[in-house]
């Protein structure tokens, strides 16, 4: 059994240098996921780096309408941040309905987008948001770098720095937890900017976050509840599990999204 | 203020609970100690073919690696149910062997196979994993109903078709007759949920083996740890009972799971002595999950007729219980003597039938968990009562009024004899609590808003106070379940009371202080409760089935009446006066109607000096006492639910949630509150929430938080809760008992008042969203054929 070593990155470029030479090193966030994942012995990488104190990963800047999010921001820091609030409400929104107090105190936006797990509320507003995730080699468009599930666009020891976008006209998240972990069962984040509307899906794709492209054309044409409980949504590619099979997320994701659409 | 019979007294233990001071099995250390972890089968069922140890135990740290065959070869017994079910055809249990390591066969995931004894913690986990096991997997069976079936997978030899024992109870020719005179038969088919019992703190154990004086000390997460110590001697032959001391400190809860002697504690206590070192386990969450014993998972097929007037003139129940994959301690009685004792419900039954199989799975074994076989029986009964009202177009409170006992003591047809009671007082209460006659204007009301609202009744009995001795025992018990209790008046006038109760959540250390206070007029203060060590309480039967209050209080007062008799005998000596012209009050001891009196603590200084006591008198001021009921206590309750359905989502709101109960005398009724308040808390979360969830194959689904579902605070309302009590004639305190009232009577009252939202009556517990959405498709479904 070989030991576990740990190493502190204090920015983002010596956290690049640091997870170079290891052998199966991972980057370690604010270790929602991960540390449990180890403990339950599913994973068992031979270092990790710790990003989560990398100084210039951390913070929100504003400027005019576009909004920028340290990788290494906390859930709670971006709930309880009043520029952020004043521009784009609902993402503070959003993350003050992540998990409970401990998570949103050590659990990252980075982190979060980083391991897309396909019941995760981040990767719903990104995607709607249409934002940038720079990391420290590119900046890469959230409807490329979700990939699927638990999967995405970020090459091996690749590392995102923050994220970008510019805070919609109107936009909300509607999420359904599960009763039992309170991740989303369904979660829909809805989005109007002069490109149009966006809506994205998390909690119901066996393959992830989606756009559900119906409702976005639907809102195109009238930014109403109505109009995208008028949109037929299909079972197929959805989950099924013993919380509610595909059906049911079906009709969720219509009553979300309108519920969505209403608070925006 | 008061602080006797009555009074809301704060609870003394809190203050070591709140400030994390308390003293749990995981919070004791020893010199020397070693931990264990368990290696566990990852398969429903599967033959051992070998076990290969050599790596773990050449890995660093590990003190050693044992398993059944070593276990058995030292003459560890296996594992037993305690009560003894004789099937209708005067055959006995087929009861297989359940050995603490498994030898042959593994028969569900979690199975111990070896216990790994290490240095550290980390290094026991991780040797438990190097250990190889090669298994030869077989076909594996969940299924209650599916397991009886000719080719479905043997698993245990002498349980033919997987059945352990066909009972019945009850006259199945006279209520044949009663349903074919009916003027109305309702039908149903009810599945009685399987759920983990989750206390908050895990299952421990840490043994301790005394090589000079071949003694053995054993302190674990028992309800009753004198039990526990007869068992791991008397039965499984680990210790000799004088040589073995068993401790249950602060316990975080139990609700059942904790009665039993599991595998993990015999394995431990051996592995003590074979190893010479102290050993340690701690459950995790996830073992937990696998391998407490589980509750309910009943399936059951139901009639009960009704004549013309809506009065019941019978009531056939066929039902199979799913025991797991080992019988447990109380797994055999919980779905017999628990359950269908009580299928008579609050209601006048002239003829009962109950048949109850009792079956073999490949999953955890299931035993009595909060109420065990009442709240089964209670779903049961309760969602009869309203599927027959809703069919025969009557109003469900009017359909119970019209079946009520009336008069007490009261015979039912299922052994069980009714002392006391006012049924239609408790639903006049609960009706009133609950604005039942303004529920129509908050229906339209909802419905206004696009809700749907409903409200469910559940009017429960249940049996506590577990239990007369002599008739338990002629029905198969293996024990009698009597309680014993001492008082010890120290010669400054403190007391201890010594209890055979134990308490893992219960406030004992205050209630059973409040009895002293309320005899002798001493502060509770000046009481210490000391309970949970065999070596300092001489014998007890411990808690569960709402014993304590019934059982365990009425042994100290029986203590305290020999304790109050040689106070007064001492009294009347010194002060010169007759007996029975003693007096105690507010801790004075006094002639009455004089102004002459000792102190209490000058009584008790004179029995500890003897310079002047009455002739013939020993010295001392100590009482014991043992306890036997004359019969079980009847606690009963009308519960109201009153819900709000979103259509969209099918989630439910419990608007209101009001009960009416009839516990006897209260003790503390701020405890009594807190008790049903997590008793209800617990219902709502079967009904609605949790569910164990095994796949085909035996695996369980539900491992987890993130899976299985458990109540937090924001599921739940804010509780109603209104007395109705009437004195039990059984027991000189009058207590009926409260601890699992809630538990019993909670789910079909959420479950009438989902159904009766949503207008269709074909829902199963837990009633999800998801669920409850698709029970809603069925309606508009149904409404569009139309």
């Amino acid at each position: 059994m070989s030991e576990l070593k740990y190493h502190k990155a204090s920015n983002a470029s010596e956290a690049a240098s640091m997870i170079s030479g290891t052998e199966d090193g991972k980057f370690l966030a604010g270790g929602q996921t991960l540390l449990p994942t180890m403990k339950a012995k599913l994973a068992a990488p031979s270092d990790l780096v710790d990003v989560s104190g990398a100084s210039d990963m951390i913070g929100i800047s504003i400027s005019g309408n576009t909004v920028s999010i340290g990788a290494m921001t906390t859930h709670a820091d971006v709930a309880g941040n009043p520029e952020l609030n004043a521009v784009c409400p609902s993402i503070c929104a959003l993350a003050g309905n992540i998990g409970d107090p401990a998570v949103r105190h050590r659990g990252t936006i980075g982190g979060s987008v980083a391991n897309n797990d396909p019941a995760a509320d981040y990767p719903a507003a990104l995607l709607a948001l249409g934002a940038t995730i720079t990391t420290n080699n590119r900046d890469i468009s959230a409807d490329d770098f979700f990939v699927g599930m638990f999967e995405t666009a970020l090459e091996d020891g690749e590392i995102i720095t923050k994220v970008s976008f510019d805070a919609p006209e109107k936009g909300a998240y509607a999420k359904f937890p599960n009763p039992a972990s309170r991740y989303a069962m369904v979660g829909v984040f809805a989005a109007k900017s002069s490109g149009g509307a966006r809506v994205a899906v998390t909690g119901a794709g066996s393959d992830g976050v989606f756009r559900q492209s119906d409702m976005e054309a639907a809102l195109d044409g009238s930014w109403s509840p109505d109009s995208v409980s008028d949109v037929s949504v299909s079972a197929d590619n959805l989950l099924s599990d013993i919380h509610g099979d595909a059906a049911y997320r079906a009709n969720l994701v219509k009553v979300m999204a309108a519920r969505a659409v209403a608070n925006a | 203020m008061s602080e006797g019979i009555g009074a809301s007294v704060r609870r003394k233990e809190d203050k070591r609970f709140i400030t994390g001071k308390g003293k749990y099995t995981d919070d004791i250390r020893q010199e020397n100690q070693a931990y264990a972890a368990f290696v566990r089968s990852p398969h429903a069922h599967a033959v051992v073919k070998s076990i290969d140890a050599s790596e773990a135990e050449a890995m660093e740290g590990v003190v050693a690696v044992l398993n059944g065959h070593q276990l058995t070869e030292d003459g560890i017994g296996n594992i037993i149910a305690g009560w003894a079910i004789t099937s209708k055809d005067g055959s006995g249990m087929n009861m297989g062997a359940w050995s603490a390591l498994c030898t042959e066969k593994v028969r569900y995931v979690g199975d111990t196979i070896a216990i790994v004894i290490a240095d550290t913690q980390e290094i026991a986990r991780n040797a438990a994993d190097a250990v190889m096991v090669d298994f030869d997997i077989l076909p594996a069976e969940v299924n209650p109903e599916a397991t009886l079936a000719d080719g479905a997978p043997q698993i245990h030899d002498n349980a033919p078709n997987n059945q352990i024992y066909d009972w019945e109870l009850g006259d199945e020719a006279a209520t044949d007759a009663g349903l074919a005179s009916a003027a109305h038969v309702t039908e149903m088919e009810i599945i009685n949920n399987r759920l983990s019992p989750n206390p908050m703190e895990p299952r421990a154990a840490i043994a301790i083996f005394d090589e000079a004086e071949d003694h053995y000390t054993l302190y674990t997460t028992s309800q009753n740890p004198h039990v526990a110590r007869l068992l791991l001697s008397a039965f499984y032959q680990v210790a000799p009972e004088h040589k073995l001391r068993v401790v249950a400190p602060d316990v975080g809860g139990g609700f059942g799971s904790k009665i039993y002697v599991y595998p993990e504690e015999i394995a431990c206590l051996w592995a003590s002595m074979k190893t010479n070192r102290s050993v340690k386990w701690t459950s995790t969450r996830s073992e937990a999950f696998l391998t407490d014993a589980h509750g309910r998972d009943h399936v059951t097929r139901a009639k009960m007729g009704f004549d013309a007037n809506g009065k019941i003139v019978g009531f056939k129940v066929d039902t199979i219980a799913n025991i797991g994959a080992y019988m447990s301690l109380f797994s055999s009685v919980t779905p017999t003597y628990l359950y269908a004792t009580l299928l008579s419900g609050q209601y006048d039954m002239p003829a009962i039938h109950g048949n109850v199989r009792a079956v073999y799975t490949n999953t955890a074994p299931v035993d009595a968990y909060r109420g065990a076989g009442r709240p089964e029986a209670t779903y049961l009964v309760e969602r009869m009562m309203d599927t027959a009202a809703l069919e025969m177009g009557v109003d469900p409170a009017e359909l119970r009024r019209k079946n009520f006992i009336q008069s007490f003591p009261y015979q039912t047809q299922v052994i069980m004899n009714y002392d006391s009671g006012d049924f239609p007082g408790c639903m006049d209460k609960a009706q009133a609590a609950a604005d039942v006659a303004g529920f129509a204007a908050r229906k339209a009301e909802s419905a206004s808003r696009g809700k749907l609202r409903g409200i469910g009744y559940s009017s429960f009995i249940e049996a506590c106070g577990i239990a007369p001795s002599a008739a338990v025992g002629s029905l198969g018990c293996g024990v009698g379940l009597w309680e014993s209790a001492e008082v010890r008046v120290n010669p400054v006038g403190t007391i201890e009371i010594l209890t055979g109760s134990h308490s893992h959540g219960q406030s004992h250390e205050t209630t059973f202080a409040q009895l002293v206070n309320d005899r002798f007029g001493i502060p509770i203060d000046n009481v210490q409760i000391v309970h949970g060590d065999t070596d300092k309480v001489q014998f007890g039967m411990g808690t569960y089935g709402s014993r304590s209050g019934p059982v365990g209080m009425n042994a100290i007062v029986k203590a305290l009446d020999k304790v109050e008799a040689k106070v007064k005998k001492i009294a009347a000596h010194v002060l010169e006066a007759s007996e029975d012209d003693i007096v105690i009050e507010a801790g004075e001891v006094k002639i009455a109607g004089t102004d002459k009196k000792m102190a209490w603590h000058e009584v008790g200084l004179a029995a500890y000096t003897a310079h002047n006591l009455p002739e013939g008198m020993e010295p001392g001021l100590k009482e014991g006492a043992f306890f036997d009921p004359i019969n079980f206590s009847f606690p009963s309750a009308t519960l109201i639910c009153e819900v709000e359905v979103d259509p969209d989502t099918g989630v439910t709101d419990i608007l209101q949630f009001t009960t009416a109960d009839d516990f006897g005398v209260i003790i503390n009724p701020m405890v009594v509150e807190g008790q049903v308040h997590g008793g209800i808390a617990q219902g709502i979360g079967q009904a609605m929430l949790e569910n164990v969830v095994y796949d085909d194959s035996g695996q369980l689904l539900t491992g987890s938080y993130m899976d299985y579902a458990m109540p937090r605070a924001d599921d739940l309302p804010s509780f109603t809760i209104e007395h109705n009590n009437v004195p039990s004639p059984s027991n000189p305190l009058g207590l009926k008992g409260c601890g699992e009232a809630g538990a019993i009577g909670a789910p079909p009252a959420v479950i009438n008042a989902i159904c009766n939202a949503i207008g269709n009556n074909n829902l199963s517990m837990p009633a999800t969203p998801s669920k409850v959405w698709a029970a809603l498709q069925e309606v508009s479904t149904q409404q569009a054929a139309e």
